[in-house]
């Protein structure tokens, strides 16, 4: 069942589109806000909203890199890979979050506190390397940055 | 008529193509996948690239999708520049990087649209040395299996269940290499047509999942042409034998009929053929006996000389049912359909042959611009016709394209530039359709009312038909706009049936059509009848199953034959126990044991449609040959067979000369009329080609002569067929036979059903020679018709008593294919179907409840049905349910929660 | 100092201009004087002024506008949309002008819109730009509660709405074409041309997608006129770019410099050169479907004419500077990666050729390279090429490739034949 506050959101993005369909990635979001990810329940839901079949909105829901069709983290930590971040330390800033978080690419932490996914270019070439944990972007990351960073998300290790 | 060159040669085209129908059209090999015939171009796959000139001087050129390149005046092309190979052999190469090779085990194996492709483009070796990505396979209920891992990603199956079928359920998930196509999540795929994908699907993602249990490869199947039997639109189909058992049913292309898709009832019905209430032997008296103690103990009832009474069958074949007319004479044969369907179709088939409006084979229905269905669930009662009802949806977008100058053949340009624009499409129908999706409105109401739209819209095209009087002011409206949107089409066309037991709205719809027709349209008017004969038993005999009810008092000492019949479906127990009790000797030739077999003294074992050959007669009025498969096991044999051998005994002088079913062909041809071009459908016996007659069997048949090494180590002699000019053997013609005659669609090169590509005059049209089967009813042009006049009174719902509407279900409202283990999965269960948010009843969806009609009492439990007007019920049509009443007024009691 | 229209008014502390900054300094002055031409002759006066479309394949954006249908007759709505999808790696100038002058984007595309006799505009933003969405959504309401948006624009009888759409994320959607399906809610795969959206674009109709830098031009255009735009140009092409650099350089950054300033300028001018220790290898010009250019080629001037006459594309105008000390193996390897994984996957060349590309490039960077990697490398090369796949994606993957296949032959050797990247 849609909460009532997501409802409530979605009829309002309902009226910004010319169809039904279309307020659906906006919708999408919605849910993935309030539950951190889209589940198979939020599809059904939504897609009845939407005057679509689970199997049609599921087709949209997945193809979109940022609907998450899986739990995440209670933080997700997007890692800019493309190529202005990986020629100035990439790696070496992934190396140290996975040493960190004891996870790779695509993993969760087993404490539930953070998800960490790769994401295309930022927009911070200029400040690279850059990360995004939830709707905050970092810039000009180094090992120690990271460690105040993690920290400040709650990261206790 | 425009000039191309391909590869410096000057061919002729029709116009409007793209360069790769043109291509195919002219005989060329050009690979492809994600172009299909039916669903045209959306440059997906970039298989078919060729180079393109810009004139005689550009020796360069450049590289092109064929099938996203118009095929206009002067193009020059070249299908062999190396460039272009290349580049084809690179598509396969990367295709092949994913796919898992597992052809040996593989269902498509051998008729692999993709095993073609890559064979086609030459490349052979494996360059790629990375990991292969795999895929979890879904669980899409009894029909197809699917096999993921196989997918190139052409997006057929999608384009094919969603924009063609009008499929919700099916869907392409994910991105980049990692697409997905399949089901939001495991379960049934819902859409009626989906065993399509198995040959729509180049590869063996999705396949037929009852081949499956008794697989055999395409090479090993034994096949000839034939019709279903499990409606009234007699689509074309290839079935497919081995060891004497139905393996699995395939399309067969008519460009005039079904095309390149079929049903999943007549896709997936067959296995009835293969049931254990086969009949294999004759049954005397309860016991089994041969074949010659079966025709003794009939000539012992014959020399007594008593009268002969025949109940023929719709189901049955033109042959079978006019060699029964020719033993008991026309007065004394009756046609054996319930009482309610022998009125309903007398009355469609002397509406078509005195109708101005034409009855249009499902190509024309596609073309229609306009519709109006009237009281029939189309997809539950001629499936087919419903998939070519939604094609006919998509006329005025077509024209919409054509004046923005988009090519018909350019599917997501037209997509794009329509955004889901229909023609006009009303269904006015009891309860919610399929087809409501694509209708401009809907009209849910009792037979009656629906009848009385039809009169209203009659009346705004032609006033001198009376308005209905105390018409709704809704339905007045919708009336006007039907009318409206009919007379503005350009081809509009009305569907009616008997699927909602009305005479009235079978004869609205006709109105409606004639009344189109002295406007000056070219109309149409298309019925759907219950049963895959039901035509040609109705232009055959005169007198119906009431009639032999009535008769049986002064038929007593009588011997009643009965011919693949059970009389307990036409009407009810106590009528059909009273009636078969009345005769002291019946006769049943079936195939299956029947109620009314195992009510009969003697049992015939009768072949099934695959086993025997005949001609039906379809809805549209043709007339089609189909011609037996396989010679069945044990005693089985045509019931015309059985037939002509009680003629002998009996001995009618001008019958006993028939030798084979050409006799009986030209017999039918010379004594009715109407049937004389049934003997035009198809070449005789006698057809050779270079002295040959055409293999059932393809050429690379394996194990023949191993086939019975389990009871004889010498090859038995392949079977004589008295019958046609196919041989029960690989000996034979393996080429092109003329288009009646095409035993299975196969070229060099083409080895998947693609090769039908190879049969075609032009890509998507007639098969060479043209598209098989005969119209035997033709419009009466410039007749003067008198409309219909009997308007019924509107619906009054009653209190304590609902009227109970007959619904539908493509799976479990015929008999026959019921008895397929898929099919009878996804039957359901009989059940009342109530619209409960308009009762307010105390009954919930699931509730038991008693349903009497007619002092018939049926325990059932409620389902809900959507669109259901007040005070309607609706019963399906199931086995254990008597529908031949319906409608017809019932209580219903509450039993338990 | 010559003029710098788009950004000279630009606050240095990094907050938006509030609607009240912009007008103090010129803003909507230019909507004003637009809603008192014709339609036509807006698209004239930008087609002169040689405005070419900052997304990319710079198309003479007024030229544009002309294809779609106008007047009474003209299908209704129509759409115009901003294409602020930025994902090109290596591109951050869009995102900088919406975070901090919003107005002068929305203001272009009302006059845009006018231009056009558009109903309906849409700002297309992807997700991750989370500050240019707050600030753009905050401009919109702004410009709506001064009537420059919403019924009878300013009582000129014009109407215009205009939202903010969101994306979800996927370099695709920046595809003008796979766009349109995203905002109709669908899977973003690109549409077949013809129909170009001019005609038959968002829902079917009428539709402009520009990019937002290319909108942002527009109200100066407008007010000071082509010939002065033109004058801004050292090129051809006309006024400004926002040029930036990226890599290991002192001063990474964006600049607006004259259509034609020389990549040394941008580098030694502004960038402040290499950092110490650090020498340039090569550069990609203009996001990362453009090939790679070389020290040689540092007095290229940056414009839509130049760049191509020595191999390459402007593309974004936005530099990413390569250095000795990173293998260039490795760069390739990172690029190939990020089109393989945004390939939308709908055409096969694409779908399948890209991951192979990217792992063939992985396993020789891995020292796992073998004989025949370089000719498949080509074959790729040669058959994600234009005219073979659906949309300009993999064309535009294959040109750092391509480039790279000539510039580091024997980079690509030594990997294969010492079985290990030297650069590790
Ligand atoms: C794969 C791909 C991604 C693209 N991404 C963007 C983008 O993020 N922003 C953009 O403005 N144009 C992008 N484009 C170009 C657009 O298709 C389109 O040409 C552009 O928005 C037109 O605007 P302009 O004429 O103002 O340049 C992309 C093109 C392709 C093929
Ligand atoms: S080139 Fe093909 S697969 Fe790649 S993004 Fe374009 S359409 Fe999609
Ligand atoms: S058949 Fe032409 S691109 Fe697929």
């Amino acid at each position: 069942m849609l909460s009532e506050k997501e409802t409530h959101e979605i009829e309002k993005e309902l009226k910004q589109y010319k169809t039904r369909q279309a307020a659906g990635v906006e919708a999408l979001k919605i849910i993935q806000r309030s539950r951190g990810w889209v589940d198979d329940e939020g599809i059904k839901d939504l897609s009845a909203i939407l005057g679509m079949t689970p199997d049609e909105l599921d087709g949209v829901a997945t193809f979109y890199n940022l609907i998450f069709r899986k739990p995440v983290g209670a933080h997700v930590i997007l890692i800019c890979d493309t190529v202005s971040c990986w020629v100035m330390g990439y790696e070496k800033i992934l190396s140290h979050l996975k040493n960190r978080l004891g996870i790779g690419l695509g993993e969760t932490s087993p404490d539930g506190l953070f998800t960490l996914l790769p994401i295309p270019c930022l927009g911070a070439c200029d400040k690279a390397p850059a990360m995004m944990i939830d709707e905050e972007l970092y810039w000009n990351l180094t090992p120690e940055k990271i460690d105040e960073l993690i920290k400040r998300y709650g990261w206790k290790g | 008529m425009s000039k191309i060159y391909i590869d410096n040669k000057e061919h002729e085209i029709k116009d409007g193509q793209n360069l790769l129908q043109a291509c195919l059209s002219l005989g060329f090999n050009l690979p492809y996948f994600c172009w299909h015939p039916a669903m045209h171009s959306v440059g997906a796959c970039r298989q078919c690239a060729v180079k393109i000139f810009k004139n005689e001087q550009d020796t360069k050129g450049r590289l092109a999708m064929a099938c996203m390149t118009p095929a206009s005046d002067g193009t020059r092309l070249s299908i062999d520049d190396p460039e272009a190979k290349a580049f084809r052999s690179n598509v396969i190469e990367w295709l092949m990087t994913n796919h898992p090779h597992d052809c040996p085990v593989c269902d498509e194996g051998g008729e692999c649209h993709l095993q073609d492709m890559t064979v086609m483009t030459g490349h052979v070796a494996r360059r790629f040395r990375f990991n292969k990505r795999t895929y979890n396979n879904q669980y899409l209920g009894p029909l197809i299996n699917h096999e993921m891992n196989r997918c190139i990603q052409c997006y057929r199956c999608v384009r094919f269940y969603r924009d063609y079928a009008g499929g919700r359920d099916l869907n392409v998930f994910a991105c980049h290499n990692h697409v997905y196509f399949g089901r939001h999540a495991d379960g049934i795929l819902e859409n009626e047509f989906s065993g399509n994908l198995a040959e729509v699907c180049p590869t063996g993602v999705f396949t037929d999942k009852t081949l499956r249990r008794h697989y055999t490869r395409k090479w090993d199947l034994q096949t000839a042409p034939s019709i279903c039997v499990h409606c009234s639109v007699g689509c074309n189909t290839i079935p497919g034998e081995r060891y004497k058992e139905l393996r699995r049913i395939r399309n067969r292309y008519n460009g005039e009929v079904n095309r390149y898709f079929l049903c999943d009832r007549g896709r997936f019905g067959y296995e009835f053929v293969n049931s254990d209430k086969r009949i294999r032997e004759p049954i005397i008296n309860g016991n089994p006996s041969t074949k010659q103690e079966a025709l003794k103990h009939i000539s012992s009832i014959l020399s007594s000389g008593s009268k002969i009474i025949g109940i023929g069958s719709p189901r049955a074949s033109l042959e079978a049912n006019f060699l029964l007319r020719t033993l008991t004479g026309p007065e004394n044969f009756y046609i054996g359909s319930s009482d309610a369907d022998y009125l309903m179709t007398s009355e469609i088939i002397r509406i078509l042959r005195n109708s101005p409006a034409p009855s249009p084979s499902l190509r024309q229905i596609e073309l229609s611009d306009a519709v109006l269905i009237l009281g029939e669930d189309v997809t539950n009662t001629a499936p087919m016709m419903a998939l070519a009802l939604r094609q006919a949806a998509r006329q005025r977008p077509m024209e919409v394209a054509k004046r923005l100058r988009i090519p018909e053949w350019d599917d997501t340009a037209i997509r794009t530039a329509t955004q889901g624009i229909n023609s006009p499409f009303y269904v006015a129908a009891p309860y919610s359709t399929k087809l409501d999706d694509i209708a401009a409105a809907l009209y849910h109401a009792p037979p009656d009312d629906i009848a009385r739209l039809g009169f209203a819209v009659t009346h705004m095209l032609d006033s001198s038909v009376p308005m209905p009087e105390g018409l709704s002011d809704e339905a007045r409206s919708l009336a006007s706009g039907i009318a409206k949107d009919l007379v503005s089409a350009n081809n509009p066309l009305i569907v009616s049936g008997t699927g909602c037991g009305s005479i009235a709205v079978i004869q609205a719809a006709a109105n409606i059509a004639w009344a189109l027709c002295k406007k000056g349209k070219v109309a149409s008017l298309s019925y759907a009848v219950p049963e895959c004969n039901s035509i040609g038993l109705g232009l055959m005999g005169v007198k119906g199953l009431t009639d032999a009810f009535r008769d049986s008092e002064e038929n007593t000492s009588a011997l009643i034959i009965i011919l693949e019949n059970d009389l307990y479906q036409r009407t009810d127990a106590h009528t059909a126990d009273n009636f078969l009790n009345s005769f002291k000797h019946t006769i049943v030739i079936d195939h299956l044991l029947t109620r009314t077999a195992s009510k009969a003294q003697t049992i015939l074992p009768a072949a099934a449609f695959a086993e025997s050959g005949g001609t039906l007669v379809n809805n549209e009025g043709r007339a089609q040959r189909f011609y037996q498969v396989f010679v069945p096991d044990g005693m089985i044999q045509e019931s015309w067979r059985w037939l002509k051998e009680i003629i002998n005994i009996k001995g009618l002088p001008y019958a006993s000369s028939w030798e084979n079913i050409d006799d009986v062909i030209s017999a039918i041809s010379e004594s009715l009329p109407v049937f004389k071009r049934i003997k035009d459908i198809a070449p005789a016996e006698d057809f050779r080609i270079s002295g040959m007659k055409i293999a059932r069997q393809p050429h690379r048949y394996s194990g023949r002569t191993a086939i019975s090494a389990n009871k004889t180590i010498f090859e038995p002699k392949p079977p004589h067929d008295p019958d046609s000019p196919f041989t029960f053997s690989m000996e034979g013609f393996q080429g092109q036979p003329p288009s009646p005659l095409i035993p299975r669609s196969w070229a060099p090169g083409w080895n998947s059903p693609q090769a039908v590509n190879k049969f075609q005059s032009e890509i998507g049209g007639p098969l060479k020679g043209g598209n098989p089967g005969k119209r035997l009813i033709e419009p009466q042009q410039g007749n003067q018709v008198s409309y219909f006049s009997s308007v019924p009174s509107a619906f009054v719902p009653r209190i304590d008593e609902w009227l109970v509407v007959p619904v539908y279900h493509i799976f479990g409202s015929e008999e026959l294919s019921v008895l397929s283990p898929g099919i009878a999965e996804l039957s359901p269960k009989p059940y009342l179907g109530l619209n409960l948010e308009n009762e307010k009843l105390n009954i919930k969806e699931g509730d038991e409840i008693l349903l009497t009609i007619n002092f018939t009492e049926y325990r059932l439990s409620v389902r809900h049905i959507a669109g259901l007007p007040k005070g309607i019920a609706a019963l399906p049509a199931l086995h254990g349910i008597n529908k031949t009443t319906l409608p017809n007024w019932g209580r219903v009691l509450k039993l338990k929660n | 100092m010559s003029e710098r229209p788009l950004t000279q008014n630009m606050r240095p502390d990094g907050e938006a201009l509030t609607i009240k900054e912009y007008e103090r300094t010129g803003g909507y002055q230019a909507l004003r004087k637009a809603l008192k031409m014709p339609p036509k002759e807006i698209q004239e006066i930008v087609k002169n002024s040689n405005l070419r479309g900052r997304g990319g394949a710079g198309f003479n954006t007024g030229m544009k506008w002309s294809f779609v249908p106008m007047g009474n007759d003209a299908p209704r709505p129509k759409y115009l949309i901003a294409n602020a999808d930025e994902m090109e790696p290596g591109t951050f100038k869009d995102k900088m002008l919406i975070e901090l002058n919003p107005h002068q984007l929305i203001e272009g595309m009302i006059i845009s819109a006018l231009a056009i006799e558009a109903d309906i505009a849409y700002i297309f933003l992807r997700w991750e730009y989370r500050l240019a969405a707050a600030r753009a959504q905050k401009a919109i309401t702004e410009a709506y509660e001064n009537n420059y948006l919403g019924k009878n624009i300013l009582g000129s009888g014009f109407s215009l709405e205009m939202h903010l759409h969101i994306s979800a994320g996927r370099y695709i959607c920046g595809e003008e074409t796979a766009l349109l399906n995203a905002l109709e809610g669908r899977r973003a795969i690109p549409r077949a041309k013809p129909p170009y959206p001019q005609i038959c674009g968002l829902w079917g109709k009428p539709t402009v997608v520009n990019n937002a830098e290319t909108f942002s031009n527009v109200p100066h255009i407008i007010l000071r006129g082509a010939d002065w735009y033109k004058g801004l140009s050292r090129s051809t092409d006309g006024g400004t770019k926002i040029y930036g650099m990226s890599g290991r350089v002192k001063k990474p950054g964006l600049w607006e410099l004259p259509m034609g300033t020389s990549i040394r300028e941008i580098l030694e001018g502004n960038a402040g050169g290499m950092q110490e220790g650090y020498e340039l290898c090569y550069l990609i010009p203009g996001g990362a479907s453009t090939e790679f250019l070389t020290a040689e080629h540092l007095d290229v001037k940056m414009d839509f004419d130049s760049v191509p006459k020595v191999g390459s594309r402007m593309g974004t105008g936005t530099l990413v500077v390569i250095d000795d000390k990173t293998c260039p193996i490795g760069v390739l390897h990172n690029l190939e990666k990020f089109f393989a994984r945004e390939s939308c996957g709908w055409c096969t060349p694409c779908r399948e050729g890209l991951p192979w590309v990217t792992s063939i490039l992985e396993a020789i960077e891995n020292g796992q390279g073998q004989a025949g990697d370089i000719e498949m490398l080509a074959t790729h090369g040669e058959s994600l090429w234009l005219g073979r796949t659906f949309c300009a994606l993999a064309p535009g993957a294959m040109e750092p490739l391509r480039s790279g296949l000539k510039l580091f032959k024997s980079e690509f050797e030594q990997h294969i034949i010492e079985k290990r990247c030297p650069w590790r």
